[in-house]
């Protein structure tokens, strides 16, 4: 449905994003994840075609953004980072404004913007002018523009911010409900939005797609290895060599997130429980098994390390299908 | 078409929805409800000479022309308030992120706000013919030369609209696009003050440039196809160099 072969942006000597590529199947929502100024919103402006690319070829439901920008246009709802609203129209003016630029019938339009009021909950509002709605309703009005025309593709750019926590959970359930018939872009950096609503992700950094995968995927492939976290009262012994000498065990490492000494982390090799074997091996030796527990890499940490370092050699080797999806319960 | 009119009606509405319209109606009337009767007036005066005397008097060529004279002078002030917010306004809130993505072309955007604008602008000369209409009361002027002059006001109005527009796309701050505007404006004024005293060659091509020059024949009631021609090419080139200047803004993001 939306594809984006090798494009890049550049202004001047400034390159915001650099020989990106990605596919969106139909139906689909993918997220789009960086920090800021990564270039989530370039590329964004490229595919609704406000902008066109420097370099390469962005498609919309078949349709060349640059080389046919009315007919992809037609097929795209956007909402951009600041919901584009008129202060001086109603609610009501606006989005009928909207449908008429948007193409929408004139028999159909009052129907229309009456459905895509009630579906993003700004029906009271009607009459109010778009200039005194708060944040929340901005947003929702925003993301009711972007719908009014039945968009086969909807792009939406960071569409919870400044959402209080219900209207939040109400948005996600409204673009979850909007994906099968729409196939749906996010940008966000709200991790656990990802994790809840988007079924792929793309990690974009200085420009660059750093990882593309399902966001369980993601952290287990981030991984690596099965990680086990032990903390051993070794009473003045160095259990390191006692640990890697366990079988299946592959690397020992002292943990680095707390400095403790008697805590290390412990990889096996991929799909191996080892943790009978070191808890037996510790226990033999008469040391104190203090804590035992497998390591989970969180969408956040996945996120600070693949914008923050290249992704470790051994993942890369890691085929989609062996990692194990695992449900890691994102922090909200 | 269709999306001319949505975006000509949405500028006219929100010009109205503020209190900006009726300000600069209320600008433009007043300025020219003085001048209407300063020369009211005399001419009242004179004629009351003229009576004694004998003598022809005419409503025409010695009211309503001077009228309409000074009137293009209000107009150039008063214009770049109506442009200077077209583009810049909606680049600086990030509405032009709707339209550009919309399935609207830049022409029709263009086009318009260009039509938005000048509806504003016939709406404030359709006030002031609440003046011409008392003459018609107590008096009988012609009215071809009236429908003359209210033409070249459009046709010079609509050569102000799209420089306006052109500038007003340049940048995304308001009072900038007001400022540069109304000074380019002075300029195409005040450049033909030099005409009498610039020499052969360079005297015709300022009182040629200067856009309010070629509005006295239409204030005088005569059609004259070179000044039509004139003003029709200023906007169409006006509106080109938006265009070009909307696409040159796209690419530069």
């Amino acid at each position: 449905m939306i594809e984006v072969q090798h494009v890049s942006k550049r202004y001047g000597r400034v390159t915001a994003v650099d020989d990106v590529s990605f596919r969106v199947e139909p139906g689909e929502i993918l997220g789009f994840l960086g920090p800021n100024g990564a270039g989530k919103t370039t590329t964004m402006r490229i595919l609704t075609g406000y902008m066109p690319a420097s370099e390469g070829r962005a498609t919309v439901a078949g349709y060349d953004v640059f080389t046919h920008p009315i007919e992809a246009k037609r097929r795209t709802g956007y909402l951009p980072e600041t919901p584009p609203l008129y202060p001086d129209m109603t609610v009501r003016e606006y989005l009928d404004f909207v449908a008429r630029i948007k193409g929408v019938p004139s028999g159909e339009r009052r129907t229309r913007v009456d459905t895509v009021m009630q579906r993003t909950h700004v029906d009271d509002m009607a009459s109010r002018h778009c200039g005194k709605l708060s944040k929340g309703y901005r947003q929702r009005v925003g993301l009711a523009q972007a719908i009014i025309h039945n968009p086969d593709v909807l792009i939406l750019d960071e569409p919870t911010a400044g959402l209080d926590p219900k209207q939040i959970i109400e948005t996600r359930d409204l673009i979850r409900s909007l994906a099968g018939n729409h196939t749906i872009v996010l940008s966000t950096h709200i991790l656990p939005e990802v994790a809840q609503t988007c079924q792929r992700v793309v990690i974009i950094n200085k420009g660059r797609v750093v990882a593309v995968d399902t966001p369980d995927n993601l952290t287990a492939r981030l991984r690596g290895a099965e990680t086990l976290y032990v903390q051993v009262d070794a009473a003045g012994a160095d259990p390191a060599a006692a640990l890697a000498a366990v079988p299946g065990v592959t690397r020992v490492a002292p943990a680095d997130q707390r400095p403790t000494p008697g805590a290390f982390e412990v990889e096996s090799e991929r799909g191996r429980d080892v943790r009978r074997e070191l808890a037996h091996t510790i226990v033999t030796r008469g040391w104190g098994l203090l804590e035992l527990r497998p390591m989970r890499m969180s969408l956040e940490e996945v996120f600070l390390q693949v914008t923050t370092e290249e992704l470790p050699p051994e993942t890369h080797a890691l085929s989609e299908g062996e990692a194990r999806v695992e449900g890691e319960a994102p922090r909200a | 078409m269709r999306n001319v009119a949505a975006i000509a009606q949405r500028e006219l509405r929100s010009y109205f929805a503020s209190p900006m319209a009726y300000i600069i109606i209320g600008f433009f009337m007043l300025p020219f409800g003085v001048f209407f009767f300063l020369y009211l007036r005399s001419f009242v005066s004179q004629s009351m000479q003229m009576a004694q005397f004998g003598g022809a008097m005419n409503l025409n060529q010695q009211v309503i022309r001077y009228v309409l004279q000074n009137a293009s002078v209000i107009i150039l002030f008063i214009m770049p308030m109506i442009t200077m917010r077209t583009y810049s306004e909606e680049k600086r809130s990030g509405t032009i992120e709707l339209l550009l993505t919309s399935p609207v072309s830049d022409a029709e955007i263009i086009l318009g706000k260009f039509i938005g604008a000048l509806g504003l602008y016939a709406a404030m000369l359709a006030v002031t013919l609440l003046y011409i209409g008392i003459l018609f009361v107590w008096g009988r002027p012609e009215w071809k030369p009236l429908v003359a002059g209210y033409l070249g006001l459009l046709l010079m109005g609509g050569a102000f609209v799209s420089i306006g527009l052109l500038i007003s796309s340049t940048t995304n701050n308001q009072i900038v696009a007001g400022v540069v505007t109304f000074v380019v404006f002075l300029m195409l004024w005040i450049i033909g003050w030099f005409a009498d005293s610039a020499g052969p060659v360079i005297g015709p091509i300022t009182s040629f440039l200067s856009i309010t020059e070629h509005f006295d024949d239409f204030a005088k009631g005569i059609i004259d196809t070179k000044h039509v021609i004139y003003y029709l090419s200023l906007i169409t080139l006006g509106l080109f160099l938006t265009s070009k200047s909307v696409d040159t803004e796209r690419w530069r993001g």
